[in-house]
């Protein structure tokens, strides 16, 4: 709504109203950025790799790196897959779906290292569920030893799966909710079975909305760190778990933003990749 | 002469097409086996938050039993006392709740004009805006931290509640706006134009028509902001030292601290998140929806 | 009380390659009611929005009571307006949405209450007062727009399109209503809509627009009986004007217009344009239809039959023109059959074939 007489210039509305986020952003987001990239390239002499060296020669870098990626790459499957399994239950409308919803989506609002606390109570060596196992006259299973890294790699991802597809449950719904019903019906009508419809008139659908939750989702998860701190302490090391250790107890701030980096690499070259994967290829759609 | 009585020919009572007894009872199977699969999946959620609280409101003397009783038979507050009066907990606690509100407020004061600029007008640099707002979410917050620590360092900063305020509320900022700005697209353009039309300056219009109608929306983000502010610990953990929120507290003494103490701890993380739950619930689906366009 | 004078007024919306409104000047009296009509994107609302003060011109001027406004917020206008979604605040009660005006404006307390009670007299709306919008159906609340504006008692009283929201019946009894008010409160209303049986009924004089320029001003009849070119005749009226061409002949015993095979009288003074097509415009109340054939009637076959109650609308092919005529709710037709139709000299209007501009005569 112009108001103004041609030749009377102010400082135009929408500059001053987004001007404090763009202050507050760029300094807290650029700012430290630069401040981590000089971190972890610049000793006492100038330029140096000797932090990178000192990260990657560290005994607990690479199970990090391994541990993080292979979380990364049966989580996130995993939790869409069975959030959408979830969502399209209650689309269903069952009776009781109001009651199913609130339980399905409280672990939303708890944090990672809650839900970390959450599931000790259950693997721990004389938890839940060894109790339970000793009920039912089994033996009890050290879930938690470094010495099955199995079990424990399986406990992290139950932990995260529990906790973090809540959130993803809601994004479906809400973009299962925007899809209109006449798709549906029309395609039920022209005989086409449950699964046809999913696969043809849902899930393109629901293609916007998993693309952004899909890359908020893996940059979150390459962070899974205090979920894995409450389970396993650094039994089972993650990238953002090292970056803790070499800050707080090795007292290396320099390593520590040398892994940070590794982790941003990674989040960025991943959200490309879903970019690029998830890519609209319907003839006219723009890209 | 006998009056033969003739029946008319009864129609046939016929089910529906295809509603045999088969496929009913194929309809009923699928029923129950969605109910099945939904308690399933209940169970998963409910059960560990349920266990939580059994194990948080156990006496210190039966967590030491093995096996665990399922049971709620040995209910005590012992463990939730012990935890409360740890060191640093309480203050823990204080710290998390100033840091949330801070972050409440400093992140609407800043992120509310900037959504209703998105809003209403349509200026150059509109969409690198909204990009820029994208990719700042997309940043993983371990690569901020560290760095913003030596920054609080030697701005004197570090090991305050400001220092996590002013991070969590670069974290909340983001979806502050989108959402404000989508709450602020929901109020008609020409309520404004009519109050002023009737004698309302721009801003008298935003105040006394727009922001009413903006007010639940923008509470609701408030409430996301202070979870996401309560619950965050990576960042916490790094910027503070004695000056710690719960969740770093809980986090730094892990280590050290009996199952007891750490089960306790998960209890008093979880139920503020539960209460937030039962209040949220119907806003739940309108913002994340708003939120991904 | 003002009069609106408007000059020259020149829009182009950012990013718009056509101008909103082109070089448009209007004036509409002191107590008058003038009706801006036209199909979308004709400018219409631009125009009136300009006039509010919610847009300003690229060029041009806005004057209300003799004060130039062009750049006046809406606020310092002291106008009055009637919104098309009614804008109605849902989180005030009617009796506050109704008073916005008089409490902006700083009026006493006393006064505010005594005024808003009088315009829901008005409105029928006094038992509604202390409601809350969402309790309101959509014709209620079009009734509290309304009475928001009028009680302000500003100079000029705008209206964009308020009736399109309300269901056919509800609109019919509306309008008329709405006529009674603002006769009542003798404010210059300006008002805008695409309905052209609305404007014919509402106005003391419509404005036809099209394409950013106002084509013809007038009062109602007359712009309906004398449309100054083909788009005019073709959009107001129920069923539309009918066109059709045809050559025109003089001859010693009079000027006729031929139309395919068939003759047809014209008016002496279309003479001029002897041996050249016109476009001859006429209205279906102007045909008469018969069975018979006849002296200067013309022979048409009936192509579709629709009885509309009051009387029964044909669409018949006269040549390679199709034209709607109606005929009295008992005439026996059938679809195929052929008719006779007459219309009198006096009835036919004339256009030119390439500017549809109508003819001078």
């Amino acid at each position: 709504m112009a108001r103004r007489r041609p030749g009377r210039s102010r400082l135009p509305a929408p500059l001053l109203l987004i001007g404090p986020s763009l202050v507050f952003m760029t300094v807290l987001f650029a700012w430290p950025m630069v401040v981590g990239v000089a971190q972890a390239f610049t000793g006492d002499q100038g330029a140096t790799l000797r932090y990178v060296q000192r990260m990657v020669d560290d005994a607990y870098f690479w199970p990090a790196m391994r541990n993080t990626l292979l979380l990364i790459v049966v989580l996130i499957p995993l939790q869409f897959a069975f959030a959408l399994a979830m969502a399209l239950m209650l689309r269903a409308r069952p009776r009781f779906h109001g009651v199913y919803f609130y339980i399905w989506v409280l672990p939303l609002a708890i944090s990672d290292l809650a839900a970390g606390l959450v599931w000790l109570s259950i693997f721990t060596d004389r938890g839940y569920l060894n109790s339970v196992l000793h009920m039912l006259g089994l033996q009890p299973y050290a879930w938690l030893s470094y010495q099955n890294p199995t079990s424990l790699f399986l406990t992290v991802l139950i932990a995260e799966l529990w906790r973090a597809t809540s959130l993803v449950l809601v994004i479906i719904v809400a973009g299962l909710q925007g899809i209109p019903k006449d798709y549906d019906e029309v395609a039920s009508v022209f005989g086409a079975t449950y699964w046809q419809r999913l696969r043809y008139v849902i899930l393109p659908q629901l293609r916007p909305s998993l693309q952004v939750a899909m890359i908020l989702r893996t940059i979150l998860a390459l962070q899974t760190f205090a979920v894995a701190q409450a389970l396993a302490g650094r039994n089972f090391p993650l990238l953002v778990g090292e970056t803790y250790y070499w800050y707080n107890f090795l007292q290396n701030p320099n390593v520590a933003a040398a892994i940070a980096l590794v982790v941003l690499a990674i989040s960025m070259v991943t959200a490309v990749g879903y970019l690029r994967l998830l890519r609209d290829r319907s003839p006219g759609a723009a890209r | 002469m006998t009056a033969t009585r003739v029946r008319p020919p009864q129609p046939q009572v016929t089910a529906p097409e295809g509603d045999t007894g088969r496929a009913r009872r194929a309809r009923r199977g699928r029923a129950i086996a969605l109910q099945v699969a939904c308690v399933a999946v209940t169970l998963f959620m409910g059960l560990p938050l349920y266990l939580i609280t059994l194990a948080g409101l156990s006496s210190r003397e039966s967590l030491n039993r093995f096996p665990l009783s399922l049971l709620p038979t040995d209910l005590s507050v012992e463990t939730m006392s012990v935890f409360l009066s740890s060191t640093g907990v309480v203050p823990g606690f204080l710290n998390s709740l100033q840091v949330g509100l801070y972050t409440l407020a400093l992140s609407l004061l800043i992120g509310v004009p900037a959504g209703y600029a998105l809003a209403r007008y349509a200026f150059a640099g509109r969409e690198p805006y909204q990009l820029f707002l994208l990719l700042t979410r997309a940043l993983p917050i371990v690569v901020l931290s560290v760095p913003l620590a030596k920054v609080f360092l030697t701005t004197g900063l570090y090991d305050t509640t400001y220092a996590v305020t002013l991070l969590h509320t670069a974290l909340a900022l983001p979806t502050t706006v989108l959402i404000t700005s989508a709450v602020f697209v929901a109020v008609p353009r020409d309520h404004e134009e009519a109050a002023m039309i009737f004698g309302a300056t721009g801003p008298q219009a935003v105040l006394r028509v727009v922001l009413p109608q903006a007010l639940p929306g923008i509470a609701a983000a408030a409430m996301f902001t202070f979870v996401m502010s309560w619950n965050e610990v990576l960042g916490a953990a790094i910027l503070t030292l004695n000056q710690r929120t719960l969740p770093a507290q809980v986090l730094a003494t892990l280590g050290d601290s009996p199952l007891a103490y750490r089960f306790a701890g998960g209890l008093a993380l979880v139920l503020p998140a539960v209460v937030f739950i039962a209040v949220m619930r119907r806003y739940l689906i309108n913002m994340w929806g708003t939120t991904l366009r | 009380m003002a009069d609106i004078v408007m000059r020259d007024l020149v829009k182009t919306y950012p990013g718009g390659k056509t101008r909103a409104t082109d070089n448009v000047s209007l004036t509409v009296a002191d107590g008058e009611f003038l009706v801006l009509v036209g199909p979308s994107g004709c400018g219409k609302t631009t125009l009136l929005r300009m006039v509010a003060g919610l847009e300003t011109p690229d060029s041009g001027s806005v004057a209300i009571g003799g004060r130039d406004v062009t750049w006046l917020p809406p606020r310092e206008r002291h106008v009055s307006m009637v919104f098309q979604s009614y804008a109605i605040f849902p989180h005030m009660k009617v009796r506050q949405n109704i008073a916005f005006g008089l409490r902006m404006r700083k009026v006493p307390p006393a006064e505010i209450e005594r005024r808003v009670r009088q315009a829901a007299e008005v409105l029928e709306l006094v038992d509604y007062l202390d409601r809350y919008p969402a309790q309101l159906s959509g014709g209620q609340r079009q009734r509290v727009a309304v009475a928001r504006a009028i009680v302000v008692d500003a100079g000029v009283l705008l209206m964009d399109e308020p009736l399109s929201n309300l269901d056919a019946l509800l609109r019919l009894q509306f309008r008329a209503e709405l006529k009674k008010i603002v006769r009542q409160i003798g404010t210059t209303t300006l008002y805008v809509t695409h309905d052209q049986a609305e404007a014919m009924s509402l106005g003391d004089r419509i404005a036809v627009m099209r394409a950013g320029r106002i084509v013809q001003v007038g009062p109602p009849l007359q712009v309906y009986d004398r449309p100054s070119e083909r788009f005019v005749g073709g959009f107001l009226g129920t069923p539309p004007m009918n066109f059709f061409t045809a050559v025109v002949a003089e001859a010693s015993g009079g000027t006729s217009l031929r139309v395919g095979d068939q003759a047809l009288a014209a008016p002496r003074a279309i003479g001029a344009f002897d041996g050249r097509p016109v476009v001859v415009g006429v209205r279906a109340e102007n045909v008469e239809v018969g069975t018979s054939p006849g002296e200067g009637r013309l022979r048409a076959r009936v192509e579709v039959v629709e009885p509309t109650g009051s009387s029964l609308l044909l669409t018949v092919r006269l040549a390679e023109h199709e034209l709607k005529v109606q005929a009295p709710p008992g005439f026996k037709v059938e679809p195929d059959d052929t008719v006779w139709l007459r219309c009198g000299p006096e009835a036919l209007r004339f256009y030119d074939p390439e500017s549809t501009l109508a003819l001078e005569s």
